[in-house]
């Protein structure tokens, strides 16, 4: 394309001027001189609808910059994830409340849509023709129907089917459910807590340390140590032995019933499990094609090689089929997982005080749309660009090496 | 890179290219030609707008754009209704999109100030109260400590709920809904023991939202003040005059005994100089704005004082049934109270 221009350009130049056809020709220049054309129309662009929306502000004094971020905010968040929040505290606590909030229900639905969708898009390929058609309906049912929907149909359902506070069900003594949510005992604070943490962190990393040393033992002997019950171990037991050293406290915070809702222990809100039940089985549905597509792609050879030099049908998948299938899993995957955190935004419309539900309450208290958009945005172009840095790290890692 | 410029550019241009489209003085100007005022309104709230199931438009907040509408253009139904959600409502008007947004809006000074808008009036005296199953219990605000409140966004009802909660030492958990009716429907499913919005609103969904309105009871306790009125935006002066005269003029013409029944027998008979005034019989009042001798009168004529939009939409003759309170002319004890008309 660029080249018909230039060339263009060159033939209508009257002959006088050859040597400036000529030098439009060069490639050497074209290489260069477009590329600055067009960047430079995009900043002249960007410029000229910065500088107008700046002046169209002015005119109308709408108040314009982020020094409304440290005045108090004024209004409650519903519920925050890690954090503190006050109406007294400040616009800017409480967008991290909802960026917060956004990233909890996000890393959550990521993880758990994957454990289904490789379940659903390994059950698709059952041989058991019950299952495989089971999972056919959810992918089927999952993928085509719009997701704002299914999160009416998840919260109507918890609205409508669960008793009122006062008549909770009471799940097992301590959990308590109902249409205020799930609120359910915890310990109370301990200082032992915190230690307990760092020792099943301790337990993660003897767990790599174990399973390496596994690897290498199998190398050298040809038997291969078992893997599950030493990990688990570990990770049980150094927690617990650290509690029990701490004079095992078992107090628990039990919630109660006051005047109008449970009080004490913790809750999960019936906003939030709606949320997260709707993103998950939708995203789901599409892991599970994308899951059975790459394990569908592997070549049948590979089975029946694999299968002639003795292995069982678990070895197959995880030695032969899983790595492979992989490959091609991952970068589709890596999309589903950056809509999911994007879905997510529909909060807004079943009352999750997200990312966006509290922008939007910024914007309207404060007035400074352009401001409250563009933070909006700018989180989840990180939030998304972070997920994508993170599985295309992935993606190499698994990636064939050649030899 | 690449990507996150033009994602800038995109958006920039969105907010520009819709705030390009009205420049300051041609408010008038853009409605005459397009012989139709636009007139932001709620989604649905009964007795300030709503619409019927033919798309008809009734309402407080509707019949003041139809008072401009008659006033400026001659015809009470040359509006185009633009419903707004709480969010949108701003923006909506900054940009160009309404020319007039009467949307059961508060008069706060942010909004005045910083927004780029100008509040025109006050057309409705109204303030924030709480709504509650019957069999909760609860007979007073006070009593609410720690209850859960279904809320809609971006309104100052969410600012004064926390406001009141704070200054009363009370704990309370907001389940807060960008849509009005997501909003109302979680209440009535149970979702919240409380709702809270303006206490018009509030007798406007016990009457015609509620399943059963003897299910669910008022609050006594009005925790703010809410003076609700139509806005225009900053730097058209001249448009800003015709939103603010128009009410006035509704207003007034109560006062003067004006009706939509007697509006010709009054301007041919009478000889009181404020009516002459106000009705273009005597005096250059329309030219002052801009606009003809008979623009109240088309305004009064059309679609009656404000006291028959009162009854007619929110009072005796509604199914709100609201009695006056505040919203009474002065001379009776209420706030309505009419600038002079000279």
């Amino acid at each position: 394309m660029a080249e018909q221009v230039a060339r263009k350009a060159g033939d209508s130049a009257a002959p006088p001027r050859r040597e400036a056809g000529a030098f439009l020709r060069d490639p050497r220049v074209r290489a260069v001189l477009y590329q600055i054309l067009v960047l430079g129309g995009v900043i002249l662009l960007v410029a000229y609808l910065v500088s107008n929306t700046m002046d169209n502000l002015e005119e109308r004094s709408i108040r314009t910059g982020f020094g409304f971020l440290s005045n108090e905010a004024g209004f409650y968040i519903g519920e925050t994830t890690f954090v503190a929040y006050e109406a007294s505290d400040s616009y800017g606590q409480a967008f991290v409340v909802g960026l917060l909030n956004t990233l909890r229900v996000a890393l959550l639905g990521i993880v758990l849509s994957t454990i289904i969708g490789a379940i659903v898009g390994i059950a698709r390929l059952s041989s058991n023709w019950l299952i495989a058609k089971l999972a056919s309906v959810y992918v089927e049912v999952m993928r085509n129907i719009p997701l704002l929907l299914q999160l009416f149909f998840w919260y109507g359902a918890i609205s409508f089917l669960l008793p009122s506070v006062r008549d909770a069900i009471t799940v097992i003594p301590g959990v308590f459910l109902s249409k205020s949510g799930l609120q359910y005992a915890v310990p109370v604070s301990h200082p032992i807590h915190p230690w307990m943490g760092l020792a099943f962190l301790a337990a993660i990393a003897a767990c790599v340390v174990y399973y390496k040393w596994a690897k290498r033992h199998q190398a050298e002997t040809g038997r291969e140590p078992n893997l599950l019950l030493p990990s688990l171990g570990m990770l049980i037991g150094l927690p617990a032995l650290v509690w029990l050293a701490g004079g095992a406290p078992t107090q628990m915070d039990v919630p109660e019933l006051a005047t109008f809702r449970y009080v004490g222990g913790t809750s999960v809100t019936p906003e939030f499990l709606a949320l997260l039940l709707g993103l998950t089985f939708y995203t789901a549905g599409f892991i599970a094609e994308i899951v059975r597509s790459g394990i569908v792609a592997v070549a049948w050879g590979q089975t029946e090689a694999a299968s002639a030099i003795g292995l069982s049908r678990t070895l197959v998948l995880r030695l032969v089929l899983l790595p492979q299938a992989l490959r091609i899993i991952v970068p589709p995957t890596t999309s589903q997982y950056l809509n999911l955190t994007k879905n997510s935004s529909l909060a807004v419309a079943i009352g999750y005080p997200d990312l966006v539900s509290v922008g939007n309450t910024t914007l309207n208290q404060t007035g400074q749309a352009i401001e409250c958009i563009s933070i909006m945005m700018a989180c989840y172009l990180t939030i998304s660009l972070s997920i994508s840095f993170f599985m295309n790290w992935y993606n190499k890692h698994i990636a064939l090496v050649e030899r | 890179m690449r990507r996150t410029k033009w994602f800038a550019a995109a958006t920039v241009a969105a907010f520009v290219g819709a705030a390009g489209v009205a420049q300051a003085g041609d408010t008038f100007d853009s409605v005459m030609e397009r012989g139709t005022v636009r007139c932001g309104v709620n989604t649905g709230l009964a007795g300030f707008s709503i619409a019927d199931d033919q798309g008809n438009w009734t309402g407080l907040d509707v019949d003041y754009c139809r008072a401009v509408a008659a006033a400026v253009v001659g015809d009470s139904d040359k509006v185009e209704f633009v419903p707004l959600s709480a969010q949108q409502r701003f923006t909506a008007l900054q940009s160009g999109e309404v020319d007039v947004l009467s949307r059961n809006t508060t008069w706060t000074l942010t909004r005045d100030v910083s927004l780029g808008i100008h509040f025109a009036g006050i057309n409705f005296y109204d303030g924030q109260g709480f709504m509650v199953p019957a069999d909760l219990g609860v007979d007073s605000a006070k009593q609410l400590d720690g209850a859960e409140v279904c809320v809609q966004t971006g309104t100052t009802t969410e600012l004064n709920l926390a406001d009141y909660f704070r200054a009363q030492n009370m704990s309370f958990k907001p389940v807060v809904f960008e849509g009005f009716e997501e909003s109302l429907s979680a209440f009535f499913a149970g979702r919240c023991q409380v709702y809270t919005t303006d206490k018009s609103g509030l007798a406007a969904i016990k009457s015609v939202d509620a399943p059963n309105p003897d299910d669910y009871k008022i609050l006594p306790e009005t925790i703010s003040k809410e003076p609700l009125g139509p806005s225009v935006r900053r730097g058209d002066d001249a448009w800003f005059a015709i939103a603010k005269w128009v009410l006035i003029a509704l207003v007034q013409a109560e006062e003067s005994g004006i009706t939509s029944d007697n509006i010709d027998d009054m301007k041919a008979n009478s000889d009181n100089p404020m009516v002459k005034r106000v009705l273009g019989a005597s005096g250059d009042m329309g030219e002052k704005l801009g606009l003809d001798p008979e623009w109240a009168y088309r305004a009064i004529k059309q679609m009656g004082n404000y006291g028959e939009m009162y009854d007619r939409n929110v009072g005796m003759e509604s199914p709100l049934g609201l009695d006056r309170g505040l919203n009474a002319q002065w001379t009776d004890g209420g706030l309505m109270y009419a600038p002079p008309i000279r």
